[in-house]
């Protein structure tokens, strides 16, 4: 569950809470952060508008995009077809700025379920979902999500049977990918907007399953 | 018949893509990718030749052994031409 | 006298760990702006996402374990940015002391006061 920081009692002279990370003590790595953006800037290298709207781009990118992407593809057989050929093509067709991802869809089937995880850092597809939970980029889910995924599975509650085949894959270079759950059952006659409502961000990384009406 | 391949066993230091539990490990080729700069050039600021990158399906078996959850399972991971070896 | 596998800590892929903890945070403003710049300064040519990565790994264990994500990232981006010659470390430890004297916080410290 998302927690925030407002640790702190009392509020702002606006009247908004302090946020913890911004009165809590100015650490080394803070003023780091503060000296190269500055030093950047004064060197004609970047502006602070950039950074600005680096940061709302970042921010507007959500779990929301990929709900929207699955939702299309369980509502529209030709989109989903393209989907799996060209993933980036197809986001980049709903009107999505995912920039140079090179992404790749992988669909669950009665058969096969999927699971994304990077081994060697955190590779995750941030264009289009935003950026990843904390625990994709644990120790604990990178060091097992591929030799015990079944067990990393059931520690997010899903437990599959032994005839549904399992295929994990490794974030290792360019690729990044993202998981097509398996449209619900009941859900025949749902538009795509409450589709996309059924779509979590861990059933697009595989560690979830979509929610049923 | 896919293409089998198998991923070489070598450990030199610094920054590679290709991760330690593959190395002398047999899979076949999901699909090619098509030619990426080189990620241990790249690290260092160098200039970087384009490399073939595929994707290369394993075995859990073949992974793991007798401790695989399930033998059948699979891993896919993107793997580097120049880290392949044919079978 | 040691050796080694060669197998190096980042690659954890097999190890043994315990259970996932599923916790999930917000991130804070300044850990937004480590990632607009590492965003901006790649697409501007200043390193690579590769570069980056190296830096990271080449911190150690230690750093990942005790450091948190984007004071890695701000780490790496500044090693990377020292190295391409962008600004040099005097310019940045002089930097970092005068900010250090705007005041004891993040709120107060982040931006350069005028006049």
């Amino acid at each position: 569950m998302p927690h925030d920081h407002h640790d702190h009692t009392g509020l702002s002279p606006s009247g908004h809470p302090y946020r913890a990370d911004n009165d809590a003590p100015l650490t080394y790595w803070q003023r780091m952060e503060i000296a190269v953006r500055e030093l950047m800037i004064e060197k004609g290298h970047l502006s602070a508008a950039e950074v600005a709207a680096q940061i709302d781009a970042m921010d507007a990118r959500s779990p929301a995009n990929g709900a929207a992407v699955v939702a299309r593809a369980w509502s529209d057989p030709a989109f989903k077809a393209r989907l799996l050929e060209n993933a980036s093509d197809a986001c980049r067709e709903m009107g999505f700025d995912i920039g140079t991802l090179h992404l790749i869809a992988v669909e669950n089937t009665p058969e096969t379920h999927n699971m994304i995880v990077c081994t060697l850092c955190s590779c995750y597809p941030r264009n289009l979902l935003g950026l990843p939970p904390d625990w994709y980029k644990t120790r604990e889910y990178r060091s097992r999500a591929v030799r015990e995924p079944r067990a990393v599975l059931r520690e997010f509650g899903v437990d599959l049977p032994p005839a549904t085949t399992i295929r994990v894959h490794d974030s290792t270079a360019d690729m990044r990918y993202i998981v097509l759950p398996a449209r619900p059952a009941g859900t025949g006659q749902m538009d795509e907007d409450a589709l996309a409502a059924l779509v979590t961000r861990d059933s697009m990384i595989g560690t979830g399953l979509p929610r049923t009406p | 018949m896919a293409e089998r391949v198998r991923v070489k066993t070598m450990m030199p230091p610094g920054h590679v893509r290709t991760p330690a539990y593959l190395r002398g490990k047999t899979g076949t080729i999901e699909r090619p990718l098509g030619p990426f700069a080189n990620p241990e050039q790249l690290a260092y600021g160098l200039p970087a030749d384009k490399q073939p990158l595929y994707r290369v399906r394993f075995s859990m078996a073949e992974l793991w052994g007798e401790a695989a959850e399930c033998p059948t399972d699979t891993l896919d991971a993107e793997i580097y031409g120049h880290w392949l070896e044919k079978v | 006298m040691s050796d080694t596998d060669g197998r190096r800590w980042h690659d954890m892929g097999g190890q043994d760990a315990g259970p996932v903890c599923a916790d999930d945070h917000d991130f804070a403003l300044w850990e937004k702006r480590v990632d607009a710049l590492m965003v901006l300064c790649g697409a501007k040519g200043f390193f690579t996402v590769d570069g980056l990565r190296r830096a990271l790994e080449d911190m150690g264990e230690d750093a990942f374990d005790k450091m948190s994500y984007y004071e890695r990232w701000i780490a790496a981006i500044n090693q990377n940015l020292i190295e391409s010659g962008a600004y040099s470390l005097a310019e940045l430890g002089t930097r970092m002391e005068e900010i250090a004297a705007r005041g004891p916080t993040y709120a107060e410290a982040q931006e350069r006061k005028h006049g």
